[in-house]
């Protein structure tokens, strides 16, 4: 690991100047961070520790019905707030089916809407990488693909993000607030990560200085409580990043879905909110027929980007359960597995 | 540049000039405090083996810096006992076989009060061995592991009724 400069504001707006240098990093738990730095691949020469920064541990329910979750709140007390997982049951889903408890008692939700890409290229330093070091080219391409993206990949770079957290985060509008040098603003989540490019080294709109301080989910979040799902496919039962997953949120009355909010993880470089296929099922009733459908039209645009043809079929499948499940209701309570997508209502089995 | 940083550690305030800020906690209880009960496995978040309790709550030392846990409350697998008498997830541990070459075990150990303090599983195995995943066992000493961990669960739930009662 590097050496660095540590420093600890007191304040938000002296976190900014200080993180505004070139080559300083905002640490917060430091969960993928630190292993990044112990691997140099992420090299910095300043950190700001924001732990201690007043304020951005909170989750606020806000006068017009929204939420706003600070950026210091821990992914296991996010998850398992009551009226958090009551009311947004496939990101309460999504969250406990990343990482390990001792990762998610210490991983923040900012830390998590940032966290790299888990393509071995890019973590092992004696391949080439675009992403960590520009210009340097795609061992990827040519390499162990099967776990890369079928969607919205370049030439230059075929990583996926591996955030479960952010992926029925997208489909429900989440906004992010930002405080920079120029003040405060916000986003939407949708917007936070780029896709690769030409420049895949720019994997968020974000600016030097730039500090997440919180998380906003609208109102209408709350809609999509009794019948909200998150699915992941790992290729270890449990403790193990997506090999692909979906949420798959609906708004159903008598009979027929009035809305619904779908998304795909592991796909491609940032959380894939699949409005087209969204757009399918207004107004259809929950059938085989119109999941599958809302599948195809959720993976038209998809392409191997090496050996993985699979995830497209993968994909498909693994939506169409998601609705399922997601019309069949949101469990009384999280499965024993979260997101395994062989859980029944009761619990699932390690072994399927 | 040096770091005057104060941890509590099993109870014990200990105040440590950190010349150095990459030092993690795992090392700073390891290497500064002589603490070598935690161990270090993958030393990058992924096997577990060195969990501790901070302010409560399991966490891997690993990935942790030292200087940015100033005024932390730390509790490691040296501090669970009660002189001689084990703390019931030892003693379970050992009813159950929950072991046999031993190096994950203060990790597991660790990583089982925490759980039993986060109450999420009840008596559900299936809720423990999700619970408990982020502990690697080589060995493969995980089904006397997660009958130890439901065993203590039960003796430490019900001695806590007692209390209360």
């Amino acid at each position: 690991m590097n050496n660095f400069e540590y420093i600890r504001p007191a304040t938000i707006s002296d976190a900014v100047t200080a993180a505004a240098w070139p080559g300083a990093a905002y640490l917060a738990s430091g969960t993928n961070l630190l292993d990044l730095m112990k691997g140099g691949i992420a090299s910095p020469s300043r950190l700001v520790d924001i732990t201690r920064l007043p304020g951005l541990d909170r989750v606020e329910r806000l006068a017009d019905g929204g939420l706003r979750i600070g950026t210091l709140v821990r992914n296991a007390d996010l998850a398992h707030d009551p009226d958090f997982a009551t009311s947004y049951p496939a990101v309460a889903e999504a969250l406990l089916s990343g990482a390990s408890a001792q990762l998610r008692n210490a991983a923040t939700v900012g830390g998590n809407l940032l966290q790299r890409t888990r393509c071995g290229y890019f973590y092992d330093i004696a391949s080439a990488c675009n992403k960590r070091k520009p210009g340097s080219g795609c061992d990827a391409r040519d390499g162990e693909s099967r776990l890369h993206a079928v969607l919205g990949w370049s030439e230059a770079c075929i990583a996926t993000h591996p955030s479960d957290f952010c992926v029925p985060l997208v489909a429900l509008d989440a906004m992010v607030e930002i405080e920079g040098r120029a003040g405060r603003r916000e986003l939407a989540l949708e917007s936070l990560h780029r896709l690769p490019g030409e420049t895949p080294e720019q994997e968020s709109v974000l600016e030097p200085g730039d500090l997440i301080v919180a998380l906003r989910l609208p109102a209408e979040a709350r809609a999509f409580a009794l019948h909200g799902r998150y699915l992941k496919v790992r290729e270890r039962t449990s403790y193990a990043f997506a090999v692909l997953s979906a949420a798959a949120m609906l708004r159903i009355e008598h009979g027929t879905i009035k809305e619904a909010r779908l998304a795909l993880g592991g796909v491609a470089a940032k959380p894939w909110r699949t409005r087209t296929a969204e757009e399918s099922l207004a107004g259809a009733s929950p059938t085989p027929g119109a999941f599958h459908r809302a599948a195809q039209a959720a993976l038209a645009d998809a392409r191997p980007s090496g050996n993985n043809l699979f995830k497209i079929e993968l994909a498909k499948r693994i939506l169409v359960r998601t609705l399922t499940l997601a019309a069949a209701g949101t469990p009384d309570r999280i499965p024993a597995l979260p997101a395994s997508p062989f859980s029944v209502a009761t619990g699932a089995l390690h072994v399927a | 540049m040096n770091f005057s940083i104060s941890v509590t550690v099993n109870g014990v305030r200990r105040d440590v000039e950190l010349d150095d800020p990459r030092v993690t906690l795992l090392d700073l209880l390891r290497e500064r405090l002589d603490l070598t009960g935690t161990k270090k496995g993958c030393d990058r978040g992924q096997c577990g083996a060195c969990t501790v309790l901070v302010d409560g709550r399991r966490v891997n030392s690993c990935l942790a810096l030292a200087v940015s846990h100033d005024g932390a409350n730390v509790l490691t697998i040296e501090g669970v006992s009660r002189g001689d008498q084990l703390h019931p997830v030892q003693a379970a541990f050992i009813a159950h076989d929950g072991l046999q070459c031993g190096f994950c075990t203060p990790g597991q150990i660790m990583s089982a009060i925490g759980l039993i303090e986060e109450a999420q599983t009840g008596d559900d195995p299936e809720r423990v061995r999700e619970a408990m995943s982020g502990n690697l066992c080589r060995c493969g000493a995980y089904a006397g592991i997660t009958e130890a961990v439901l065993e203590a669960r039960q003796s430490l739930v019900t001695s806590n009724q007692r209390r209360s009662a």
